[in-house]
């Protein structure tokens, strides 16, 4: 697959709240496994039950919406838990989710998405409440995120998002994958590690 | 100008600046759990790489383990497969495994400050949102997802952004009854769960500044439930101390030099910071949380907030977190009836945690009321050691706790430790958020382990100071 992530097109579906925590997104239980293989249908399962307990169907269950690419959400999304395994669990529901839009982010969760290659940018409270309307009304409209132009559009009108210049930049030139990058600077690793008296001087020996 | 520790450890670490604007840092330790390292290997194998600096990365088990008995093999085959994963790929890579039957077992965050691996002026990763808590000795400490654990293996770095600075002063004293817990509590209630995305937080000011290591920790903990990406004291005397002698602390000649090294990374007096906070610690008293995130809080004495009393968009959440907790507003949080008590969590599972409440215990004959059931879970095996050469143990039991084995427990429940259906914890971890102690319907109250202690006694939430007379 082209590593470029430029403009994403898809139909999207809205999960509300803020402080959506990464436990909600992907519970513990599932974090028992050696692989993220079938992560994918456990993505918000907890609250999918629940709400179906109470005779409420959570978006994720709402066939309306089980094509969509695009996941809307709203402030702080992802806190709490370091766990790859909730942008994992999300890149492998249904088709697939290829870029979120919110109106804030936690800081571990955004940088897990960028290692996976999933753009998150943001908009703010008016027009996340605009797109999440314009989603809701009608699940078939197709809305593109474009990385490039920095904007978000729907069928009625394009909204601006703000994602840090460097991330954009990584995803145009698909170079989000970073270990390569990171490796080709083998010797300045070793130049910095030396350079610190306690990496190069007092070694992890163990005494006693 | 002079510069704080962030931007000082920041830039010592700097291998350089990337195209992306980003920076690649180098990391002076990595520590792995079970959990979040499998996928990393897998990938470093796929892609033929070696692990760069096995010497500076160190694994345990944690999350998974049970914790009424370490016994071979696991009762549950997906936790034994994850334990013989670590195995493996620590022998396959050359990686020191503190496993359970080295006696080194433990929760990772209090197994690397035990074993002196935490030091200053360090950075140190984790796959771990907690790894914060490392900030306590002013080392610069990042929870990471499990391709940034492949990249410190493969690369011993890291992408990193420049985050701002928040100072967070807490000056005066506490008040007796008062701990490290309801500090970080009081904090996160008053700037928010979100108050601290783009922010490292910088925790000083008298209170900080009298803090134990181990208080340090606990609070350092619990940046990341402020939203900071890390949290970190000043080192000083007191790290210092608590670091000599520790196994993989400096020691003879290279003491010295650590020193040195230490007090230069150390904030300069006349440092900028993006932001200032001041609070008082006459202030704060015990915190109890109510609702389904760690800011949702109050004091002992204080009742369920009114939804009017946040911002409009917040109104949402708060209705969310009456629905699932059952509580009203208006409604006092002391009184409210538990079903598990929960003493230990990289929070609270170190030895003053359990001294704490042991000193207050002894002597008196407290019970855990009959309907609690009532756990503490030490730490690591060191901490476990240490509680038994005390004689904690028997404290513990003959009040009706169950004493168990090193490990995460029930703080988030990969582990049989679970609560069931509905029930209500009153517990010294870290996370209330749903579903988070392993029931999907069930609720946790934080709270720090005395006031813990004290509502597995009373059967119901209570204030610790009056049931064991502190003053």
């Amino acid at each position: 697959m082209d590593p470029k992530r430029i403009k994403m097109t898809g139909k999207a579906i809205s999960v509300r709240g803020n402080d959506v925590d990464t436990d909600r997104i992907i519970p513990a239980r599932y974090l028992k496994c050696v692989t993220f293989d079938g992560l994918g249908e456990h993505a918000f399962e907890d609250d999918r039950a629940q709400l179906r307990e109470m005779g409420q169907t959570h978006p994720l269950d709402d066939s309306r919406f089980a094509e969509a690419e695009i996941l809307f959400v709203n402030k702080n999304f992802g806190c709490g838990s370091s766990r790859e395994h909730a942008p994992q669990a999300l890149m492998r529901w249904g088709l697939g989710i290829k870029a979120i839009v919110g109106e804030s982010f936690a800081e571990i969760f955004f940088g897990n998405c960028v290692a996976l290659g999933i753009p998150c940018c943001v908009v703010d409270e008016a027009t996340m409440d605009e797109l999440m309307r314009e989603n809701e009304s009608d699940a078939r409209t197709s809305f593109v995120v474009d990385i490039e132009t920095r904007e978000v559009k729907g069928n009625r009108r394009s909204y601006p998002v703000t994602i840090p210049a460097g991330v954009r930049q990584q995803f145009i030139d698909g170079r989000w994958d970073m270990t390569a990058e990171l490796l080709a600077a083998r010797e300045r690793i070793s130049a910095t590690a030396s350079s610190l008296p306690y990496f190069g001087g007092w070694k992890y020996t163990r005494y006693g | 100008m002079g510069k704080n520790l962030y931007e000082k450890v920041f830039d010592l670490h700097t291998v350089q600046q990337l195209p992306s604007g980003n920076y690649q840092v180098l990391m002076g330790l990595h520590l792995i759990h079970e959990v979040t390292s499998p996928q990393a290997f897998a990938m470093l194998r796929e892609r033929g790489l070696d692990v760069m600096h096995p010497e500076r990365t160190f694994a345990t088990v944690d999350h998974i383990i049970p914790t009424h008995s370490q016994g071979r093999p696991l009762a549950d085959p997906v936790a034994e497969k994850m334990m013989q994963h670590v195995e493996k790929n620590a022998a396959d890579f050359g990686v020191t495994y503190l496993g359970p039957q080295t006696g080194d077992q433990g929760i990772v965050h209090i197994v690397g400050p035990e074993k002196g691996l935490t030091q200053p002026g360090m950075t140190i990763c984790c796959g771990d949102s907690h790894t914060a808590t490392h900030g306590a000795f002013g080392a610069l400490a990042f929870g990471i997802g499990t391709s940034q654990v492949f990249d410190v293996l493969a690369t011993q770095t890291l992408t990193l952004s420049k985050l701002k600075v928040r100072r967070i002063e807490v000056n005066g004293k506490l008040s007796p009854g008062v701990y490290s817990k309801d500090v970080i509590l009081y904090i996160i209630e008053k700037l928010g769960v979100k108050g601290g995305v783009g922010y490292a937080y910088e925790f000083a000011g008298e209170v900080f500044e009298h803090f134990s290591m181990e208080d340090r920790m606990t609070a350092c903990n619990m940046a990341i439930e402020g939203g900071a990406r890390c949290g970190y004291v000043n080192p000083d005397q007191i790290t210092y101390d608590y670091m000599r002698g520790r196994r993989y602390a400096p020691k003879d000649k290279c003491w010295n030099k650590a020193l040195d090294y230490w007090e230069s990374v150390k904030s300069d007096a006349d440092a900028l910071y993006d932001d200032c906070v001041v609070f008082r610690g006459e202030d704060i008293e015990p915190v109890v949380t109510w609702g389904i995130t760690p800011g949702q809080s109050t004091s002992i004495n204080g009742t369920i907030p009114r939804k009017a009393d946040f911002p409009g968009h917040e109104q949402t959440l708060i209705q969310e977190a009456y629905d699932y907790m059952g509580f009203e507003p208006g409604q006092p949080i002391r009184g409210t009836k538990i079903d598990v008590a929960f003493i230990g969590s990289c929070t609270n599972g170190r030895i003053s945690d359990f001294e704490s409440v042991v000193e207050l215990m002894r002597g008196g004959s407290f019970k855990v009321a009959p309907h609690v059931r009532a756990l503490v879970v030490p730490g690591s095996q060191a901490v476990k050691a240490e509680m038994i050469r005390r004689g904690y143990d028997q404290v513990f039991s003959d009040a009706g706790f169950e004493f168990r084995e090193a490990g995460c427990s029930m703080c988030l429940a990969m582990n049989p430790d679970k609560l069931q259906g509905r029930e209500i914890s009153a517990s010294s971890s870290n996370r209330n958020f749903k579903g988070r102690q392993g029931s999907p319907t069930g609720r946790t109250l934080l709270m720090s382990p005395v006031m813990v202690a004290a509502a597995a006694i009373e059967g119901e939430v209570t204030d610790a100071r009056e049931l064991f007379s502190i003053d």
